[in-house]
This record gives C-alpha cells, sequence and structure tokens, in this order.
C-alpha cells in the first residue's frame, strides 16, 4: 500500500492556481522528487502535504487515514516531519532545543510532570537531550551542540532542520530545497547526507535543484509547471521526456 | 419607541462619530509603523484642555480650535522624534510601553500645566436642541457629525488623491519597497504622528461642550478609538469609521435599553463576539502568511 | 561524558542557582528594612512578582499578549473575600476552591480568543478583564461595588496570619514556589513547546505542537498564578475595591513584564519590584511624581528595550570575564 496518496488536489491563491488537480502515490521506502522551474508550485505543493495549507480541492490520504483538512500537527503526528525553504528555526532558542522540540511527538510530559519536575521526567530529558546530540553530530553540527540558533551561519541553520525533522523519527520525511542558497562545499555536504538518508530507506520527498542529485537518488520524480504535473517517472523516463526537456529550456533552467 | 430609538441613534452616532476620529489616528500609526500608540487618547486630552485653556485666555474659538489642533500635532511630532526613533529596531510591545509612558507622562503634564478640574468648552453654536424626527438633537452633536464627515473626506481624499497620501499607504504595505522607490520611511512616520495627534485633538474639541474634558479624559476615549479600529479591522480606515459608529451606537443602545452600568460592558461584549467571528476585524485584510 | 559544551549542563545548574539566590536575598532583605513600611512594600511587591511571573510565562515565553490580567487577579481577590466574607468559608478552603475555579473560566474564554493574533488578541483580553472589571463594580450586593468590601484575614488550621512581618515570610515561600514552578516548566518539554511557539509558529506545529493547546494552557497557568495571588492580596490587605481589577492595573502588570525583560522569570520579579517601590520613592517629586514615572519608563525602554534584566545581562557577560570555556 502507499504510503501517501493525493487525490485531484488543487490550492488557488486570490486565483492564481498554485497548484492544480494533482494525483500522485508515495510508496513506502521511496525518494521521490519534485521539480520544476521557480513559481511552479513545488513550495505550495509541500505545504499541502504537511497540512500547512488547506487544499481547496482534493484530498490526500496517508498512512492509510484521511487526513484532509487537518492542522500541521495532526500531519505531524501521523508521521510527517519536513524543513523549509525559508527557514522556519526557533532563534529564540539554543541549537539543541531546536531538534529536541522535533522530539516532541516522542515526549509524554503533563503539565504537573512539568512543573514538579518529576524524578521520570529528569530522566527522559537526559535521553531527549542525548538522542538531540547524536542527531546534530550525525548532520554535521557537533561542535555546535551548545550555541544559540540566532549564532549559527545560514549553512547550519539548514542542518539543524534537517536534525530537527529527524529528531521526529518520522515515517516521510519532506525536505524543500535543503541546498538552496549554500555554496559548493556546502551543497555537496547537503547532497551526501540526502543520499545517506536515502540510503538508511527513509522515505523522503526532496524538492531539488541539483539535477544530479535528483537523477542520481530518486525512484520516483515528478515534474511541476505552473502548479500542473508535466511528467512522472523514474530518472530515465523523466530525463528523456521531450516535454520536460522543453520546459526546462523555454525556462532557462539548464 | 421610535422616538426613543431615534434618540439613542442620535446619541450613538455623535459619540462612535468621535470615536471614529480617534480610530483613524490609531490606524494611521499603526500602518506606518505598526505599533498601537497608547497615548493616542491624551492628545484628544490635549485638544481638549488646550482649546479651553487658549477660550479662558480670551483667544477667540476659531483661533483657539487652531492653535489646539497644531500644538497637539507638535506634541504628535515629538513623541514620534524622541520616543519611537530612537528606539527603532525595538520589539512592538517595547515600543508599546513606550506609548504608555508617554501617555503617563502627558496625563502628568496636563495637571502641572492645567489642572485637575473638569473643564467645559462653550458649544460653537448655541445650546438651543433641534428637534430631528422625534429625537432632541444639539447643534454640538450636528458639528460633531459635519466635521467627523469633513475630515473623513478629506482623509480619503489626502490617501486616494494625493501623492503624499500614497506614499503613507505605500509604506504601510511594504516598507522596503517604499523606501526603494525613494519614499522617506523617516518622514512618513512623522507625518504620521502628527496627523494622528492632530485627528485626536480634532475630536477632543469637537466632544469638549458635550461629556467636558480633564486631564484623564483621554484614557477611556484612547481605550474606545483602540476598540473600535480592531473592530473595524486595525490599518483599514472606513474600518476604522465603521468601527466607531458600530461601537458607539452599541453603547448608546445598550445604556437606553439595558442598564447604563453595563454599557461598555455590552459594547466589549460585542467586539468579542465579533472578533471570535471575523478574527482580523469587519474591514481588516487577512494576509495568507507564507511559508 | 566526553562532550561537555557551554550551555549544556547550565540548565539544571540555573535551576538551582536562580531560585537559591533568590532565597537568599529574600532572608537577608529584613536586615536592611528599617520600620514595617518596608515589610509592606516588601509583600506588594511580592504580589505582585507572583502575577508578573506567570504573566511572563504567557506573553514573555509563549509570545501571547494580554492585556487583561487584572481581571483574573480580581476574579481570584473577590472569589476569596466573597466565599470567606459572605459564606464563611474558611479562606484556605476559599482559596482552593476559587483558584480552580477561575482555572475553568480563564479556559472558557481562551478557547475562542487565544486564535486572535498581535494586536487583535490585546484587544479581546483588554476587553475582557474590562469586562469583569465592571461586572465586579456594579455588581454590588456580592461586590461592596466601587466601596469595595473587607475580607477576613488568612487562617489556617486556627493560626491567623497577622501583620506585616508574618506575611512578607509567606509571600516570599509563595514567590519562590512560584519562581521554582515556572522555571521548571520553562526548560521542560511543555516550554520548549511554548517558546518553539513564540520563534516559529508554523515551525512548532509541523513539529507536532498543537499550538492552540499549548497557548490556553500556558493562558490558564498565567491566570491561576494572577488568581491565587488575588486572593492572598485580598486577604492581607483586609480591604478590597476594584481599583485593582481595572485596564489600568492590567497594563501596570504588562509593564513590569516588559520592564524587567520578557522571557526572563527573573526579569519579571525585577520589573515587578522596580515598578511597584518607584512610586513611593517617587513621592519626593511632589507634583511632578508622574511625569518623573512616565519619563523613567519612556527612558528605560528606550535605552534598555529588552528590558532590565537581559540587557544588564548583556551587558555584564561582555564586560566581565568570559563565559566557561568548552
Ligand atoms: N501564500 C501565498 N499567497 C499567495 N500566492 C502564493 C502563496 N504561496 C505561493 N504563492 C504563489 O503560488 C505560486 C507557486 O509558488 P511556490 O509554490 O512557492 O513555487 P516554487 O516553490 O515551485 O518556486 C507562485 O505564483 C506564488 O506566487
Ligand atoms: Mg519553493
Amino acid at each position: 500500500m502507499s504510503l501517501l496518496r493525493v487525490e485531484r488536489m488543487s490550492k488557488e491563491f486570490g486565483g492564481v492556481h498554485a497548484v492544480e488537480g494533482l494525483d500522485f502515490a508515495i510508496e513506502p521506502g521511496a525518494v521521490f522528487s519534485i521539480i520544476g522551474p521557480n513559481g511552479a508550485g513545488k513550495t505550495t505543493l509541500i505545504n499541502l502535504l504537511t497540512g500547512v495549507y488547506k487544499p481547496s480541492a482534493g484530498r490526500i490520504l496517508f498512512a492509510g487515514r484521511d487526513l484532509t483538512g487537518r492542522a500541521p500537527y495532526e500531519f505531524a503526528a501521523a508521521g510527517m516531519a519536513r524543513t523549509f525553504q525559508n527557514l522556519q528555526v526557533f532563534f529564540n532558542m539554543t541549537a539543541l532545543e531546536n531538534v529536541m522540540v522535533g522530539r516532541h511527538l516522542h515526549e509524554r510530559c503533563s503539565l504537573a510532570a512539568a512543573m514538579l519536575r518529576f524524578p521520570s521526567l529528569a530522566r527522559a530529558e537526559r535521553a531527549c537531550r542525548e538522542y538531540a546530540v547524536g542527531l546534530m553530530e550525525f548532520v554535521g553540527l557537533g561542535e555546535h551542540v551548545g550555541a544559540r540558533a540566532d549564532s549559527l551561519s545560514y549553512g547550519a541553520l539548514k542542518r539543524l532542520e534537517i536534525a530537527r525533522a529527524l529528531a521526529a523519527e518520522p515515517k516521510l520525511l519532506l525536505l524543500d530545497e535543503p541546498a538552496a542558497g549554500l555554496n559548493q562545499t556546502e551543497t555537496q555536504g547537503i547532497d551526501a547526507l540526502v543520499t545517506q538518508l536515502a540510503a538508511r530507506g527513509v522515505t523522503v520527498v526532496l524538492v531539488e535543484h541539483n539535477m544530479r542529485l535528483v537523477m542520481g537518488v530518486s525512484h520516483e520524480i515528478l515534474v511541476l509547471d505552473y502548479g500542473k504535473k508535466l511528467a512522472q517517472g523514474d530518472a530515465a523516463t523523466v530525463g528523456n521526456d521531450p516535454r520536460v526537456i522543453e520546459a526546462y529550456l523555454g525556462a532557462g533552467v539548464a | 419607541m421610535t422616538a426613543q430609538f431615534a434618540q439613542y441613534l442620535v446619541t450613538g452616532l455623535t459619540v462612535g462619530a468621535v470615536y471614529a476620529l480617534v480610530a483613524l489616528g490609531f490606524s494611521i500609526i499603526y500602518n506606518a509603523s505598526q505599533v498601537i500608540n497608547f497615548a493616542q487618547g491624551e492628545f484628544v486630552m490635549v485638544g481638549g484642555m488646550c482649546s479651553v485653556w487658549l477660550v479662558d485666555q480670551g483667544v477667540p474659538l476659531p483661533a483657539a480650535v487652531v492653535l489646539a489642533v497644531a500644538a497637539a500635532a507638535l506634541l504628535g511630532l515629538a513623541l514620534e522624534k524622541f520616543a519611537v526613533e530612537p528606539a527603532r529596531g525595538a520589539p512592538v510591545v517595547t515600543l508599546v510601553i513606550i506609548t504608555i509612558g508617554a501617555s503617563i507622562l502627558l496625563r502628568g503634564l496636563a495637571t502641572l500645566v492645567w489642572d485637575k478640574k473638569i473643564h467645559a468648552l462653550k458649544p460653537f453654536s448655541g445650546e438651543a436642541p433641534l428637534q430631528v424626527g422625534g429625537a432632541v438633537v444639539l447643534p454640538q452633536s450636528l458639528w460633531v457629525l459635519g466635521v467627523t464627515l469633513a475630515v473623513v473626506l478629506l482623509l480619503s481624499w489626502f490617501f486616494g488623491r494625493t501623492l503624499l497620501g500614497k506614499a503613507l499607504l505605500a509604506t504601510s504595505h511594504n516598507r522596503l519597497a517604499a523606501q526603494l522607490v525613494g519614499i522617506s520611511v523617516r518622514n512618513v512616520m512623522l507625518l504620521s504622528f502628527s496627523l494622528s495627534a492632530a485627528l485626536g485633538a480634532v475630536a477632543g474639541i469637537l466632544v469638549a461642550p458635550i461629556t467636558f474634558t480633564s486631564w484623564d479624559v483621554g484614557v477611556m476615549l484612547g481605550l474606545k478609538g483602540f476598540a473600535a479600529a480592531i473592530l473595524g479591522g486595525l490599518g483599514s480606515g472606513a474600518g476604522a469609521v465603521l468601527g466607531g459608529m458600530v461601537l458607539g451606537i452599541a453603547e448608546s443602545m445598550s445604556a437606553g435599553y439595558v442598564s447604563s452600568a453595563y454599557k461598555d460592558a455590552i459594547a466589549f461584549v460585542i467586539l468579542l463576539a465579533v472578533l471570535v467571528f471575523a478574527p482580523d476585524g469587519l474591514l481588516g485584510r487577512r494576509v495568507a502568511e507564507r511559508v | 561524558m566526553s562532550r561537555t559544551a557551554p550551555g549544556f549542563a547550565q540548565p539544571a545548574a540555573h535551576r538551582i542557582r536562580g531560585p537559591a539566590a533568590l532565597a537568599l536575598c529574600i532572608a537577608l532583605l529584613p536586615l536592611a528594612f528599617a520600620n514595617n513600611y518596608y515589610y509592606e512594600v516588601a509583600v506588594l511587591v511580592g504580589l505582585n512578582a507572583i502575577t508578573c511571573v506567570g504573566l511572563n510565562l504567557l506573553v514573555g515565553y509563549a509570545g501571547q499578549i494580554s492585556l487583561g490580567h487584572a481581571g483574573f487577579f480580581g476574579l481570584g481577590a473577590y472569589g476569596s473575600a466573597i466565599l470567606t466574607a459572605r459564606y464563611g468559608w474558611p479562606p484556605l478552603g476559599a482559596l482552593v476552591a476559587v483558584t480552580p475555579g477561575v482555572a475553568a473560566l480563564a479556559y472558557l474564554i481562551g478557547r475562542p480568543i487565544l486564535r486572535l493574533k498581535g494586536h487583535y488578541l490585546a484587544m479581546a483580553t483588554l476587553g475582557m478583564g474590562v469586562i469583569i472589571s465592571i461586572v465586579i463594580a456594579t455588581e454590588d450586593r456580592w461586590t461592596g461595588g466601587p466601596d469595595g468590601m473587607s475580607v477576613p484575614p488568612l487562617s489556617v488550621f486556627g493560626f491567623t496570619l497577622q501583620g506585616e512581618r508574618a506575611w512578607y515570610w509567606v509571600v516570599g515561600g509563595c514567590l519562590l514556589l512560584a519562581v521554582w514552578l515556572a522555571l521548571n516548566l520553562i526548560e521542560s518539554p511543555v516550554g520548549r513547546a511554548l517558546r518553539a511557539l513564540h520563534g516559529s509558529e508554523v515551525g512548532a506545529e509541523v513539529a507536532g505542537i498543537d499550538s492552540a493547546r499549548a497557548k490556553l494552557m500556558v493562558f490558564v497557568v498565567s491566570a491561576v498564578y494572577a488568581s491565587a495571588a488575588g486572593s492572598l492580596a485580598a486577604h492581607y490587605s483586609g480591604f478590597i475595591t476594584p481599583s485593582k481589577v481595572t485596564f489600568f492595573h492590567s497594563i501596570e502588570l504588562v509593564t513590569m513584564v516588559v520592564f524587567g525583560g520578557m522571557a526572563s522569570v527573573f526579569g519579571a520579579v525585577a520589573g515587578a519590584a522596580v515598578l511597584t517601590m518607584l512610586p513611593q520613592f517617587l513621592t519626593l517629586f511632589k507634583e511632578y511624581e508622574t511625569v518623573v514615572f512616565g519619563a523613567v519608563m519612556m527612558g528605560t525602554m528606550i535605552f534598555m528595550p529588552r528590558g532590565l534584566v537581559p540587557s544588564l545581562a548583556t551587558l555584564f557577560a561582555d564586560r566581565g570575564p568570559s563565559k566557561v570555556p568548552p
């Protein structure tokens, strides 16, 4: 059974059809990439898939449940985690705390337990902290564990968001342009990280402009143009599709 | 029954017009700076107290009105220049607290410069009431409504037709873009504060013959003006006017038909109810948050 | 563990060091008290500080404004007053009954209101506070109206608390408890969720935080702080009037929080202390009192926009010896 299924989904912003009539399914363990020129509706689609935007029409089924119209936290509880093209870091907290927030769904903590600091809570906090430190090391932020989030470089913040998303141990991880705005070395680092995640068998939805990476890691690629599906299939199918080639050359993105 | 209703309506419209003027002041400053200026009510007080004092000194009423409005506008300018501008970049709550400090300071100054007594301004054109459709209308009410109408028309001309007004609006929509096309955000801020202050003063002068004035009238009028601005939709000019009128009428109707002790409470209950169903006020624009 | 970064082990130490310092302050302060008047002011500071510590959880940490918290203070005060004076309840029983009552009311009011954002939330909470204060001032059969009502002293199991000195220690203990609970909350998963939704509400939501529920919860907690402080204040002064329930007092409370420093528990205590004591000092200025008060408020916020405690902390961190090296 597919992990995620989208049926006839559309999103309109005051007359602009950002996403129009999309149908697709994502299989567990797959890397599903979404490509398309700027303004094609990739970010809007990610926002729809994670409940941040409510669709104007259509349905989303995830892990066998209809989540259409639910709040983002319910999507998260069902097993989704994501990063943002425009960062949504908690700049009022430390880097480590950012990742610890990612553990939220795995921490059961009542108000009374929190305010009275039950011993069980202290133990859980220690475990949470260690898990978060481990993830920060995994994404290459080991030396920033004690830093305030607002002291991190842009590249480090991009990694921090990935660590925060991973902390939820999601069934589906959605990455919206994880390498956008980074220099070449940083981009290579992120690409390596994505490859590593894919190899681990994490189900990933990836929005990315680096075609070499996309063609290398994706099991399935969805090509968007003006909010509509232009093509869908594996790397070979999509790479040889004349409409895709035309759209990309036409849009001036090689 | 209908005469009574008409009476409450006239009272409500008069009070509502005053709220509308104060609310317009809130919205203009909000558009320029995202700040709620809690000293807005003090401009109302300054307008009223200053004109009363000038008339007592023997200044003819028209001159006193002009001077009082000018004094308030200068105070608005000073508030922006010496309190808001130096704190540029501070969190919005900090700016709000600064304006609260300013309102305390201004109230204190008013008791020093003037006194703690209640004063009345003579009505502009006599006290002989008029009969309109069964309701008794004070000539001063007509002054309030007429001047408010004139001010609203003048403002819509200013914001809709003049370059300066458009610059002000542009800044409220997108500060950075406005700066890029050469609008001086500093001047926009200064202008907004003095314009709001002048509007407040006009309101204060207009009601001074009806509800009297004193060093602390600004508190309640400021609060109601804020409520009206929110009710209509913060930043919307038409919303401010509508909000003021709705609030004024709601108050006067509840005082008349329900209980005068609870008139303010009922007005606020209506406000809360509206916000629950229209979280951005009656005419406020909802900006879809981009993520 | 081999890896210890700065700030890593800090929270635990911080949680103990802060309250310890505060406890020491409370214990030593009376040495400087010349007469009962000092105790009286200190009790007022303590009661305001309890309210502000709670309010700061809402305003400073979760980033949600309230301009109506004097309403909850008033409900606590009048709730205790009415139950004890009119119905003869024991004060402790009244406190135990009133606090959850106010919590329930805060829950019911907060549910629709907390969906509002920014200035709209400010207005809605302000409206709520005004409504509460009007009800209290009008329903004179219960509350004595604008003239106020007298309240029996706080007595627990036959022992009656009397005099400023005794109250000083009780309020000091309560403040310490309030601070300890708040610090625990902030450093817990619940507190992290609150701070996260202040940092980025979408970011928090996609991490699985039900932001509406979290806001409502902290609103109720802050209302409970205010209500409890109100109950204590009523028994302490023995007579209450609607003046402490007004819109002014709500504004005063938020001002204390912002003045002392948002998102700083000790900032809230410091803000309450300074702004409660300032008017006492300013009586020196006679008729210039209000003017000076307004000027001090403006000046502080202009030159320390983040508030007293955070601004001073940064100042000392920059000047003093650098923090613990990694
Ligand atoms: N919140 C929003 N409000 C209005 N228009 C939006 C919003 N979000 C996206 N859009 C519009 O939807 C279209 C697709 O944008 P987006 O999804 O960001 O594209 P991409 O991520 O592929 O570059 C664009 O025309 C954009 O202007
Ligand atoms: Mg995008």
